[in-house]
């Protein structure tokens, strides 16, 4: 075995690092790393810079306008973009979607929709989740009727993450209620701006808007936005899905995490010395580092193994059951290392440039958001304990 | 990056493999358990004949192997058949001899890697925990040699070795660790006293009592006063070793254990079928996983500078006890009453693979030793 990466790996590391210096806005690195609000703005900026260098879609074929990067190479530019703060990319065109219009699409479903992922001017968002259905998406109830050249659709979804900036929704639509639950589903793209579509905020435990309820009242869709053929959406479904789970261990933000941890616990102090020389606490820290150095092999392990061709079945929801655990245990000791300024919830301090007095260290207000709105990594992406379903048939065969 | 074995690795695997499922069976075991030295003269033989002896010794002393993954290949083997031969003595006590013997003392390890000579390291010491640099023996200068005087606790395999890696102080305070010498013991040496016993985990350990043991100048190992960091080393090769043996035990009993959950019947379907029982499995699977990204960490890593060396074999150390007490136990829950039997072949299993973590030093040890390191 060969724990190390290769010349040409350790090549590209430079270069994403060197990118990184050069082309990250120092306002936008801050705002990452004192965990403020972003702004809808702030990810566009993000997404131009990236996209003008041609990395804003790492993971698709240079012929779509992609990277083109191998497993290990995304991994690479994950962790060093973490590292650095940078915005994440917001996933759901580039990451989700992208992908299943790739290999479901017709030729000008890829020719409309690919170019504009890339440049901004369609921002999408995920119409999967509904009330009641959560993990099992298999009984989505949401609509969509055949009326000649259109679908008329009728419904409500939910958790749709970031859709207050959207103007475009990928939903999984119930086109028949015939056989199996799953064997009635369909695909279908829908203009947020279409008449009937209505967005409403749902403000989470750490008090932000994130995600959304968006209801859709006889909204009129044209038929050529159903991707592939009707009643298989389930297959691009999951196929999307697999696609959501590569990185799903978020090492890079469990390092940058525990690095935002160690920060914290070096200046906070207990008992007249940093925290972090109190044993027990020293410890819970310990423990938490020892769990992800073994975790950031195992995510290498199934990289490898991806990047050798074999694509990440089952083993994507042990990554991802045990990377959100880690970063969630994180996240708390980071809420523990506050202290009593943990309690303090001022949320306009979030936003850049707010002049309102500050309460405690800067570090105290993002460390408690954090700890509740990671409290979603469990949930999300089919639940944690969908996962350990999955494993318990796919790979313990029971 | 490369997570594959090489091919010579996989090979010596499947052979190691192929062995011990036909001789390394619950009748032997139980069979090596009635003899003095609580393993089986045979299957050790074996191991000898299969070259696997010598794979955990590199080629200038007369192996062929003897990196992290060589010794993480042949352990893992060795747990996941329960096999109790004491290999673990021969990199612990013929890494010192290696990286310390002279001429003739390394000669000795041919003998070792044919088979017919057993190895033990005498180090620990009643009152010293898990701590390395803690010798109360001490060795004193005599006209022809060295005294030693002192007592060794849980000495493994000291009943049946041939010869005893003895460490004893000729210098400084107790837990000092400068001042630390390693001596060969022949174990019929006079004034060495064995008080043996069976393991809960299989093989035999004993207590050894060293009353004026007169030794001569030329069973010295090494240098006077220095032997600390070769202690480490050698404990750090052991770790490995001892950390992918019980990967190794974590695998049989994940196989026992969804065999069972596959088979077993309760209220009219198997009781995997449970969603509960599933959940828990797969969280022990996660875990095991886990454990082997963290012996191959240690293994990857046992050849690099000491603090980087160390840190990982805490690391190893930590994760490995506590994820083997996990194991252990919901897998004998999972069981039920069953699972709380000796003759079923789960008990031999859960035995040693709790026992791995009171070796070396526990989890709760390496947990601090992990902080020190990282402070220092």
């Amino acid at each position: 075995m060969d724990l190390s990466y290769t010349p040409e790996q350790l090549a590209f590391r430079a270069e994403v690092r060197a990118f990184l210096a050069e082309k990250l806005p120092p306002r936008l690195a801050e705002k990452g790393r004192l965990g403020k609000r972003l702004t809808k703005a702030d990810h566009e900026e993000w997404h131009a810079i990236l996209n003008a260098r041609g990395w804003l879609a790492g993971n698709w074929p240079v012929e779509f306008g992609g990277a083109g990067w191998n497993a290990v190479e995304r991994h690479i530019f994950e962790e060093e973009t973490t590292r650095a703060h940078a915005p994440r990319i917001v996933p759901f065109g580039v990451a989700m979607l992208g992908p299943v219009l790739q290999k479901f699409g017709s030729k000008e479903q890829i020719e409309h929709f690919l170019p504009r992922i890339l440049n901004g001017e369609h921002w999408w968002c995920q119409g999967y989740s509904e009330p009641g259905a959560g993990s099992d998406l298999a009984s989505v109830k949401t609509t969509a009727v055949r009326d000649g050249d259109s679908y008329i659709v009728n419904g409500q979804k939910t958790w749709t993450t970031l859709g207050q900036h959207a103007n475009w929704i990928f939903c999984l639509v119930r086109t028949s209620t015939e056989g199996k639950p799953q064997e009635g589903i369909s695909f279908l793209l829908i203009d947020m701006e279409t008449p009937g579509v209505t967005v409403r905020p749902i403000v989470l435990l750490d008090g932000e808007p994130e995600v959304n309820e968006v209801f859709f009242d006889d909204v009129r869709v044209p038929a050529e936005n159903l991707v592939g053929e009707e009643n298989k959406g389930w297959t691009y479904a999951k196929y999307l899905l697999t696609h959501e789970r590569t990185n799903i261990a978020g090492v890079g933000f469990a390092n940058a995490a525990l690095e935002n941890l160690a920060r914290i616990a070096a200046l906070e102090c207990a008992g007249g010395r940093p925290l972090a020389e109190e044993p027990l606490f020293a410890a819970k820290m310990a423990e938490l580092e020892i769990q992800l150095m073994a975790m950031a092999t195992t995510n290498l392990r199934v990289i490898a193994r991806a990047a050798a061709g074999q694509a990440p079945g089952a083993e994507s929801s042990m990554l991802k059951i045990k990377g959100t655990v880690i970063r969630q245990e994180i996240n708390a000791l980071t809420r523990t290392a506050v202290g009593p300024y943990a309690a303090p919830f001022p949320s306009e301090l979030l936003d850049e440039g707010a002049n309102a007095e500050p309460v405690g260290p800067d570090y105290a207000l993002p460390a408690t958001r954090q700890y509740f709105n990671n409290r979603k990594l469990s949930i999300y992406g089919g639940s944690n304990e969908v996962q350990r379903a999955i494993i318990g048939k796919a790979l313990l065969d029971l | 990056m490369n997570f594959e074995l090489s091919d010579e690795r996989r090979m010596l695997r499947d052979a190691l493999e192929r062995f011990l499922r036909d001789t390394c069976t619950p009748t032997a075991r139980a069979a090596a358990e009635q003899t003095e030295t609580g393993f089986s003269p045979e299957i050790w033989a074996g191991l000898a004949e299969m070259g696997v002896i010598g794979a955990v010794f590199d080629e200038s002393v007369g192996g062929f192997a003897g990196s992290g993954f060589d010794l993480a290949v042949v352990f893992e083997a060795l747990g996941r058949a329960g096999a109790v031969e004491p290999l673990l003595e021969v990199v612990l006590a013929g890494s010192l001899i290696a990286e310390r013997g002279d001429a003739d003392q390394r000669a000795l390890l041919e003998t070792v890697i044919a088979g017919e000579m057993h190895l033990a390291l005498a180090h620990y010491e009643p009152a010293g925990r898990y701590d390395l640099e803690r010798v109360a023996t001490t060795a004193t200068a005599t006209e022809s040699g060295y005294r030693i005087d002192g007592r060794k606790a849980v000495v493994v395999n000291a009943g049946a070795a041939d010869t005893i890696v003895v460490s004893a102080r000729t210098s400084g305070d107790v837990a000092d660790k400068q001042g630390i010498s390693l001596f060969l013991v022949p174990r019929n040496t006079p004034g060495l006293t064995l008080r043996d016993y069976p393991l809960a985990g299989g093989g035999r350990a004993a207590e050894l009592k060293l009353e004026a043991v007169e030794l001569p100048a030329a069973a010295r190992l090494g240098c006077e006063g220095d032997a600390f960091d070769a202690l480490e080393r050698a404990v750090a090769r052991a770790s490995v070793a001892q950390c992918a043996e019980a990967l190794g035990l974590m695998e049989a009993i994940r196989e026992l254990t969804t065999d069972y959950l596959r088979t077993r019947k309760q209220f009219g379907q198997p009781i995997g079928k449970f969603q509960a029982l599933q959940h828990r499995m797969a969280d022990l699977l996660i875990e095991i996983e886990q454990a082997r990204s963290a012996v191959i960490n240690v293994a990857g890593h046992l050849d690099r500078e000491r603090d980087l060396r160390e840190r990982h074999v805490s690391a190893a150390k930590q994760l490995i006890g506590t994820v083997a007490k996990l194991v252990a136990e919901e897998s004998i829950q999972m069981h039920g009453g069953i699972g709380m039997t000796q003759e079923y072949e789960l008990a031999h299993f859960v035995r040693r693979l709790i026992m791995i973590d009171h070796r070396f030093g526990d989890h709760l040890h390496h947990l601090a030793r992990f902080v020190r390191l990282k402070a220092a």
